[in-house]
């Protein structure tokens, strides 16, 4: 360890969808390395410090060794020539970088999807049929008495949710902290956030829906069938208590994972919970938040929609943005065997796609930008080195509750960011288009 | 820059400087209008045509958190309504929440060249100027909430009135706002922290806080004037929407005293009745008082038939109209320390006894007006109805058979409890619709160089093609202009442009740092040296001066 | 005998930090394919910790090693995986129109590989 260090205070840590700003990283110049994350949890820690200088290749065409503008003109010939050319990932980038990736996909009337379509898509579909009664996380460290986790391991999955946005804290009107909070876990297995709770639910797998429903029921007052106790393997009275416990609280969060929307239902699951927050509402002030896994998740989700009017699953063919779960999301597009070629920002499709998708993408041209090497930069046609952000590059995120921070970089990278390859890609294409009479979209012709 | 322009044979109309439809060349060089240009200048004919500065919005929501939430939830507006690419635009999708480019250029798509978003919590300001810079051609700038601000009301209470004022121009410099913005001014509180209560009374208790909304109001009022700022404090007022709130309405005004006030929206703010039961008209009387004090001014916040978006910070109203309308989705957010809001689609339908009063009220604020200078032309977008609207409006107001025939197809129980039925024949000329839509906006706004075309100002000019049909007429102007520059010519496209960002910077005492610090460390959940919006944001950005603050008392 | 039971996919503390030391290393792989199984599902199946099971549904299989898990914490029935590539071999690329395919209650056969 050098004497030559340096300390960047208030960084960003984008590991999550926590994005906790109140990282104090000491870096050592010398080995160019982090060496220490005041304030991180064990995964943010690692996030910082496992962050190597890798000796990448800038690009790799072919497999081969390039130079990124080389990769940048093979990107931009592959993009402007496919048919049905298809961008998929954005949540560990920049906002910055994400507009980029929609300037190209409008322009050249591609299909755009973010991570979110196998993670929160879900209660994004049902946030359009309910909508949702919600608050950021400061809110709920100030306010919230009664907090319900559902479908969630926060303890391995986003550790300081626990301890500094919603349990131990103190806050405003909760001066004792978690003396002042009752806490239920709802899941399917005892996982190591259970041990946190007050009480612990367990339900059986697939009967979330018939669970929320009926707290919605037992909410309104109703009766519910007693035969939901063996179905569901929750008992009624635990139920009954529960119900009662949400109604007369000051203020009730519900924060929901994947352990909704990954499994029978999905968004039916998400929709239950979001209508039967708002139902509490008729009684008490009550939140929910869906947990955001990636670091800029959200950003992807927000940027998509200011610039499109969608989340996710968004195509351009038709010269304007359209919307449609299971048409244009993209383990269908692939799955169907759909899109002639890939642009993959900051994510790893070949390694969390089910088989059916992995195996078309392996058989289409695969452009991908990734600060590490992955399973998909391994089959990829054009694949790009990038600085990450957050160590690297600094940029716009926001956190799961729609906050926007802006990053403060640690680190030099000799590796472009996102943004710019980005934006080089997208002023080629620019280029190509014009030069009309290539086969290509049709639609793009009118951009001449 | 340089290019040079003559637009030459069309009817100007330009109320601040006196022009009223006299055909005069119009003359552009370098962005401003200029007193002459050589024979060089390139030559627009607008024979037959209305020229006008450019559109300017007071109150529209167009851009931030609360506007993201309301464009998510509503999938199927933008499926019917698509806008696609073409070489020099993005593509995008509209409905009564469009996306942004489709946002910035529809509206120039109107002539309007300047809208001001109203309503942004604190830590919102980075996420709206990243949408802002994403709605192009107009500039734009947006009122930062205050009214419910956790550590300002503590402030308040504590009768810590310089350190208040610190703050406050602390928090328009941190958020690079253009004005103070307070929407039911001490009802978040009781909202979140006591189980969804409501207040009333301007002077209730606001819970734990022992101060009252008259303080909140009087105070931001007062800090607002203190500072000079080009704009005052743009109020929401208390129990908008419910039966009997003019009460409120003419006190909020009356808190004011000589200082300049301006009063969004008051059309939902002029029901008589008795609370819980149907409103009825008293805008002669919010008029009157209005018309009577020229400290006060207003936007009109007119509803329009058809689709629309309730997005509002009020958060206890949207909960309560989710009753009302036949969509059941609801969308609340409450925002740690500052704020809230609350989302609700909607639509207002002639048959409905309360829309057309509302309707009719609207109408009935414009056209009992003495001072269009200080009523002004809004929608209260898209909470009364679509930007998109503004035509139809416009010609409401200036075509009186138009405007007795849309009211015999209204609810007539309604009409009759207003001043419409008594046959109000006032018809706006051009000259007053230049007025409510351009020159008298952007006076309040206090924006010396827009709103008018007299040599020194921005050269942001609509030309429209003149039409009896009034709403046809400004639905599609011929030429827009902005800075200069062509951005319509013909009716197509031709360019595209950024605008600017419009803020204030108000002199603050950074010693206010360390009373803000603490707080920030206590009770927000991003750490105070993240909070504030950098350069970085501002980009293309004009800050407009602060007046010489008023002596103290 | 191939038994059926249900599988979660999710988030561990070890999968989320040896993914920040590289997915393709041994780290990450041994996270990505271990398998916990309630005990006494293991005993019945013969199976110790670290022994390997095959784990198939119509779409693929993946073997994966044996890890217990206390009754109490791990209902009988239930598997659980930190998900990555294995994981992702099980998944079936329909998604009932939603666009996300289902990786938590997903039934695979469980067989205990020999040798």
């Amino acid at each position: 360890m050098s004497e030559n260090t340096k300390v960047v205070e208030n960084a960003t840590c984008t590991f999550c969808g926590c994005v906790c700003d109140d990282m104090n990283l000491t870096v050592d110049l010398d080995a160019h390395k982090i060496i220490k994350a005041q304030n991180a949890c064990v995964l943010g820690r690692a996030w910082f410090t496992e962050h190597v200088a890798e000796k990448r290749p800038f690009a790799l065409i072919d497999g081969k060794e390039a130079s990124t503008e080389e990769g940048i003109e093979a990107a931009a010939q592959i993009l402007a020539n496919a048919k049905f050319p298809i961008t998929y990932g954005l949540s560990d980038t920049t906002c910055e970088a994400q507009r980029q990736a929609v300037a190209i996909t409008d322009m050249i009337g591609g299909n755009l999807d973010t991570t979110t379509s196998v993670c929160h898509g879900p209660s994004g579909i049902a946030f359009q049929g309910t909508g949702e009664s919600t608050a950021s996380l400061g809110e709920i460290k100030n306010r919230a008495d009664l907090i319900v986790f559902w479908g969630g391991n926060p303890a391995e999955s986003h550790p300081r949710l626990f301890t500094r946005y919603a349990l131990m804290p103190k806050g405003l009107r909760i001066p004792n902290g978690k003396k002042d909070r009752y806490a239920v876990l709802v899941d399917v297995r005892r996982t190591p956030s259970a041990p946190v709770a007050d009480k612990f639910i367990q339900v059986k797998p697939g009967t979330d829906f018939e669970v929320l429903w009926a707290l919605r029921a037992l909410v309104k007052g109703r009766r519910v069938d007693p035969k939901l106790e063996e179905k569901t393997g929750v008992k009624i009275a635990d139920l009954e208590d529960l119900a009662q416990r949400m109604k007369s609280c000051r203020f009730g969060a519900l924060l929901f994972g994947m352990g909704l929307t990954m499994t029978r239902g999905r968004h039916f699951n998400s929709g239950a919970l979001l209508a039967l927050a708002s139902d509490l509402n008729e009684f008490t002030h009550f939140v929910a938040k869906p947990v955001r896994g990636h670091g800029n998740v959200t950003g992807a989700d927000n940027v998509v929609s200011w610039q499109t009017g969608f989340p996710f699953g968004i195509n351009f063919g038709r010269g304007y943005p359209r919307f449609n779960p299971g048409e244009f999301t993209t383990v269908d597009l692939l799955s169907r065997g759909e899109a002639d070629a890939a642009l993959i920002i900051a994510s790893d499709p070949a390694s969390n796609f089910p088989k059916p998708a992995v195996e078309h993408l392996k058989s289409i041209p695969v452009i991908v930008l990734d600060t590490k090497e992955s399973v998909t930069t391994r089959i990829a046609k054009v694949a790009f080195a990038t600085a990450t952000y957050g160590i690297n590059v600094p940029g716009t995120v926001y956190r799961m509750d729609d906050v926007a921070i802006a990053l403060r970089p640690a680190l030099e990278s000799p590796y472009p960011s996102d943004e710019e390859v980005l934006t080089a890609i997208k002023n080629r294409v620019r280029e190509l288009l014009a030069a009309s009479g290539r086969a290509g979209n049709p639609a793009a012709q009118k951009v001449a | 820059m340089g290019s040079k322009l003559r637009i030459v044979n069309g009817r100007l109309y330009d109320p601040a400087n006196g022009v009223d439809g006299e055909v005069r060349d119009l003359c552009v060089e370098d962005g401003r209008i200029v007193e002459s240009v050589g024979p060089d200048a390139k030559k627009i004919e607008a024979q037959g045509m209305v020229i006008m500065p450019g559109g300017v919005d007071i109150h529209c929501h167009i851009a931030g958190p609360k506007v993201n939430l309301a464009r998510k939830l509503q999938p199927e507006s933008h499926r019917y309504d698509v806008q696609p690419r073409t070489a020099f635009t993005r593509s995008g999708t509209g409905g009564t929440v469009p996306s942004t480019f489709t946002t910035g250029y529809r509206y120039a798509t109107l002539g309007y060249t300047t809208a001001m978003e109203a309503a942004v919590p604190p830590i919102g300001a980075r996420h709206t100027l990243e949408e802002l810079h994403d709605t192009p051609v107009i500039d734009k700038g947006f009122y930062v909430l205050l009214g419910n601000n956790v550590l300002l009301n503590q402030l308040m209470k504590e009768g810590r009135r310089d350190e208040l004022r610190q703050a406050v121009a602390w928090w328009l410099n941190a958020t690079r706002a253009y004005t103070i913005k307070l929407v039911n001014p001490g009802g978040d509180e009781p909202w979140k922290g006591q189980r969804n209560a409501v207040i009333t009374d301007l002077d209730q208790n606001i819970d734990s806080f022992d101060i009252t909304p008259r303080q909140v109001i009087t105070s931001l009022i007062e800090v607002a004037n203190e500072l000079g700022l080009p704009h005052p404090a743009h109020i929401h007022c208390n129990n908008l929407g419910h039966s009997g709130n003019y009460k409120t309405t003419l006190e909020t005004m009356r808190m004011a005293g000589d200082s300049r006030v301006h009063i969004t929206h008051i059309q939902f703010h002029s029901y008589g009745g008795e609370p819980g039961k149907n409103p009825t008209s008293m805008a002669p009387e919010i008029a009157a008082y209005v018309n009577d004090h020229p400290n006060v001014s207003a936007d009109v916040g007119q509803v329009m038939f058809g689709k629309s978006t309730i997005m509002t910070a009020d958060a206890p109203v949207a909960h309560l109209l989710r009753r009302l309308g036949s969509d059941k989705r609801w969308v609340n957010s409450d925002t740690e320390c500052e704020s809230g809001c609350g989302i609700i689609p909607f639509s207002y339908q002639e048959h409905i006894y309360t829309h057309a009063l509302q309707w009719a009220i609207g109408l009935e604020l414009f056209l009992l007006t003495k001072d269009p200078w200080r009523m002004v032309l809004s929608t209260d977008h898209p909470n009364g109805g679509s930007f998109m609207s503004y035509p139809r409006l416009i010609r409401l107001l200036m075509d009186r058979d138009f405007r007795d025939e849309q009211i015999k197809l209204v609810n007539q129980r309604a009409i009759r409890k207003t001043t419409l039925a008594d046959g109000l024949s006032r018809e706006y000329t051009l000259n007053e619709i230049a007025i409510v839509t351009r020159a008298g906006p952007a006076r309040l706004l206090g924006l010396k160089n827009k709103g008018h075309l007299g040599v020194g100002a921005e050269a942001d000019i609509t030309i429209y093609e003149e039409d009896e049909d009034k709403e046809k007429m400004f639905t599609a102007p011929r030429y827009v202009l902005k800075d200069g520059k062509l951005i319509i010519e013909d009716h197509e496209f031709r360019g595209d442009n950024e605008g600017r960002i419009l803020h204030v910077a108000p002199a603050y005492d950074p010693e206010i740092e360390k009373v803000i610090k603490p707080f920030f460390e206590s009770y927000y959940s991003i750490r105070f040296e993240n909070y504030a919006v950098t350069d970085h944001y501002l980009r293309a950005h004009e800050e407009i001066a602060t007046a010489k603050p008023m002596a103290a008392e | 005998m191939p038994e059926t039971m249900l599988l979660v996919a999710g988030r561990t503390s070890k999968q989320g930090t040896s993914l920040n030391v590289g997915k393709l290393k041994d780290e990450y792989r041994t996270v990505t394919s271990t398998v916990e199984m309630n005990a006494l599902d293991m005993a019945r199946m013969g199976l110790k910790d670290g022994d390997k099971v095959r784990l198939r549904t119509a779409t693929g299989e993946t073997v994966a090693q044996c890890k217990q898990r206390k009754p109490e914490d791990l209902p009988a029935g239930l598997l659980f995986m930190a998900y990555g590539p294995p994981s992702s071999q099980l998944m079936t690329g329909d998604t009932a129109g939603t666009g996300m395919p289902i990786s938590k209650n997903l039934m695979v056969e469980v067989t205990p590989v020999t040798g």
